[in-house]
């Protein structure tokens, strides 16, 4: 009964092809079109929060200028799970007279996480050689990091308490677009 | 484009594949009783694909099973029929194969040259139940959690390798992390590659030996695979997948119970319909003869099945193959419906399902709530839920003195009389003004069968207040709404909020002339008294975790303290343990009236 020589192909019957495509498609469809709207699901849940978040006090941050790594914690609902104070970041914090900068640690060329040099006169990407002053501007022509490190808005309440709109952009690009 | 896929086909050969597995020759014609093995292929492949979109989303760890399922399940767009479709056509499958099984043994297609064939058919009918088996457990919840561990219990039975083999399908001495990974592997992993291995043997077998065409239809002429019998196999396809689907719409969804809970007994635990004979078979073992029930017996009656092609070469062997068949088909029914009839008619088993059913509804209000699941699991989230947990340690601490609303907390009505007061509502204002009812302050709702019957309390409740005129009486009610908001109840926020110019005389009114409570109590910087509870926040979470830790405390009964113990100090109750019964005393939990 193995047939396979094409001799042997038989007088097809158009309508019953027709139908046969038609029914196998319906037959699939539900499962397939199910699960390709399960998987896209990550789509629809695009929204961060931008809130403003406490990180530090003014007086944890070197008076000097030199830059300095803080985590950055707070509530974040990772898929099911709720969690209080989670740390979701870092920012490098300095301070320059009375006002306080912020930089997102991660490196816009390629997400990696920035360090500090060892002289502390600027960053240092470990990944791809991006290299950033202290105030985070791009300061070799060979970086090959598309922008500057990305400034986050800081603001100083009462007096002592350094609150960041922390974020997080889309690497890779010259203007900045949050994730 | 035509040119492209000649190109294909001289480096692949692609079109002759595709002729060989479209243009297969049908003696005899296209017939409707030839799609039972296309519809279990079907199947297969709908089970391929969800399983695997699931797969993406699964979480295998005791702290992410249950939660990441309760993701898809409540969270995930179309998740519930995802999950429904693969829980529902898993089920098919077995009724398909069945039905599979049951044609082949009927028009004997078991027999030479078709022998392998068939035990490929039969390792694949067990895959399939160890596929359910292992997928019945990747959920994580009670119901999954108690039923498999039957299961791997059955198989520590095992003469000699028994608790190896536990131990190596568990992961280790008990259920945890590396039951589910390597439940998953095998559900996932291992299986799946037996499957689609076996089914490569099956369909190359089937298609060297061809369709077994009864006698009767083989002077007909042939017809062929492509497209009428495919097209037959496409209806019969969907009409299975209309069938899951109608069972996912009709039912919801796959059910999710509470979480898995070691600690907690499961009296509900049943595996799924298609194993409830075994379930059943396995009550009429004495102890010892477990193995003999769960293992020798099924494993003969496999063997049997197994050795069907051969005994069918006998002259009677056909007809003692289907006698056998269908008395395996009616045992097994019988059983299955007896396992249901003695549930149905187990008051015990029905309310045990009654239980299971309203704490999984309690813990998808709780997964709901805007206080989500913690990162800590479900589990952990149900342990910290005053609702279901503060009865139950009010009933085993509480209750041999207290009731609420004259009930132990779990509904029953002890017989001996309460020796402390009813704390329900304890705190609200409706509690304070029976308090201060000098009809009701004496019962034993209240004092009556404690030492504070003869206390000063109780005595000036009965003396004072019955003397009371109008304004004195106004002035009182206004008491009992400053007392009251002291509680911070939440389900008296908004009267709280409503009548807070009352409750401002109120408090005023607590240290001074006509009640003066602060004759014995204190009250903020109103240290007078002081041999009765302090009142500055008195009913509050503070103050009654306080005083359950230790009613002898100063700021509480102090000397005066009749016979409650230390609950927190004498090391009783945890403190979480206490914060518990007292939030529940307070009706503080996700759900009731006020509570964010």
């Amino acid at each position: 009964m193995h047939e396979t020589d094409s001799s042997s192909e038989p007088r097809r019957d158009f309508l019953a092809t027709i139908s046969a495509i038609v029914v196998g498609a319906l037959a699939t469809m539900g499962p397939l079109v199910v699960s390709a709207t399960a998987l896209v699901d990550p789509l629809r849940r695009r929204e961060t929060s931008d809130a403003m978040v406490l990180v530090t006090k003014v007086s944890a941050i070197p008076e000097d200028g030199t830059p300095e790594k803080f985590t950055v914690r707070m509530d974040r609902v990772d898929a099911w799970a709720t969690d209080a104070n989670s740390p979701v970041g870092a920012v490098y914090l300095r301070r320059v007279g009375s006002t306080v900068t912020a930089l997102n640690v991660v490196c816009p060329h390629a997400g990696c996480f920035v360090g500090l040099m060892d002289d502390r006169s600027g960053f240092a990407c470990p990944c791809h050689r991006s290299s950033f002053d202290l105030e985070g501007a791009v300061n070799d022509p060979s970086s090959p990091s598309p922008r500057d490190l990305d400034a986050l808005e800081v603001e100083v309440r009462n007096e002592d308490e350094v609150w960041v709109r922390f974020q997080n952009f889309l690497p890779g690009r010259e203007e900045k677009v949050s994730v | 484009m035509r040119q492209l896929l000649d190109w294909l086909d001289d480096r692949t050969g692609y079109k002759g594949l595709v002729k060989a597995a479209l243009y297969e020759r049908i003696p005899g014609g296209a017939r409707w009783r030839y799609v039972w093995g296309s519809t279990l292929m079907f199947a297969m492949f709908v089970q391929f694909v969800t399983g695997i979109v699931l797969w993406a989303a699964y979480s295998a760890n005791a702290q992410g099973a249950w939660e990441s399922v309760y993701y898809i399940q409540n969270e995930m767009l179309g998740g519930w029929m995802l999950r429904g479709i693969h829980h529902y056509m898993a089920q098919v499958t077995i009724v398909l194969l069945v039905l599979h099984l049951m044609q082949v043994l009927i028009d004997g297609a078991y027999r030479a040259p078709r022998e392998v064939n068939f035990w490929f058919g039969l390792g694949l009918l067990g895959l399939v139940l160890a596929l359910s088996l292992t997928g019945y457990l990747l959920p994580w919840d009670q119901k999954g959690y108690w039923a498999t561990k039957v299961a791997t219990s059955i198989a520590s039975m095992t003469p000699v390798v028994g608790p190896s083999m536990q131990a190596f399908l568990v992961g280790g001495a008990e259920y945890g992390h590396h039951t589910l990974t390597r439940f998953f592997a095998l559900h996932a992993g291992v299986l799946p590659a037996g499957i689609v291995l076996l089914i490569v043997g099956h369909v190359y077998l089937f298609r060297r030996h061809g369709i077994t065409v009864p006698e009767s239809k083989r002077d007909k002429p042939d017809g062929w695979f492509w497209p009428e019998q495919v097209l037959r196999d496409g209806v019969a396809a969907l009409i299975v997948m209309a069938t899951v689907l109608a069972l996912v719409l009709w039912s919801g969804g796959a059910h999710l119970g509470a979480p898995a809970d070691p600690t907690e007994p499961y009296a509900a635990a049943r595996p799924e319909w298609y194993f409830m004979f075994l379930f059943q078979w396995l009550k009429y073992f004495p102890a010892g003869w477990e193995v003999v029930g769960a293992q020798i017996i099924p494993g003969m009656a496999a063997l049997l099945v197994a050795a069907m092609p051969i005994i069918g070469k006998w002259r009677l062997g056909h007809r003692f193959n289907l006698g056998v068949a269908a008395s395996m088909l009616f045992g097994i029914s019988l059983l299955t419906w007896i396992a249901y009839q003695e549930d149905g008619n187990d008051p015990a088993f029905v309310e045990a399902k009654a239980k299971s059913d309203s704490i999984a509804d309690r813990v998808h209000e709780l997964a709901d709530s805007p206080r989500g699941i913690p990162a800590a699991g479900g589990l952990a989230m149900l342990r910290a839920d005053p609702l279901t947990q503060g009865p139950l340690i009010f009933e085993a601490n509480c209750a041999s003195c207290h009731r609420v609303d004259g009930h132990d907390g779990l509904g029953n009505i002890p017989e001996d009389d309460p020796s402390a007061p009813d704390l329900w509502g304890y705190g609200s204002r409706e509690w304070l003004a029976g308090l201060l009812d000098p009809d009701r302050v004496t019962t034993p709702e209240y004092f009556g069968n404690t030492d504070h019957v003869r206390g000063r309390m109780a005595r000036f409740v009965t003396r004072a207040i019955p003397g009371f005129d109008e304004q004195q009486q106004a002035d009182l009610q206004k008491v009992i709404l400053a007392l009251s908001a002291e509680a911070e109840l939440p389900r008296q926020a908004d009267a709280d909020a409503a009548e807070s110019a009352d409750i401002v005389e109120g408090r005023v009114l607590i240290t001074t002339e006509t009640v003066d409570c602060t004759r014995c109590h204190t009250f903020g910087d109103v240290a007078t008294g002081d041999v009765a509870p302090v009142l500055t926040g008195w009913a509050s979470r503070e103050w009654m975790v306080g005083m359950v830790r230790n009613p002898s405390h100063p700021l509480y009964y102090a000397d005066n303290n009749d016979r409650m113990p230390a609950f927190g100090d004498e090391g009783i109750l945890t403190e979480a343990e206490i914060g518990l019964v007292v939030d529940w005393l307070r009706q503080d939990w996700v759900g009731a009236p006020g509570v964010r």
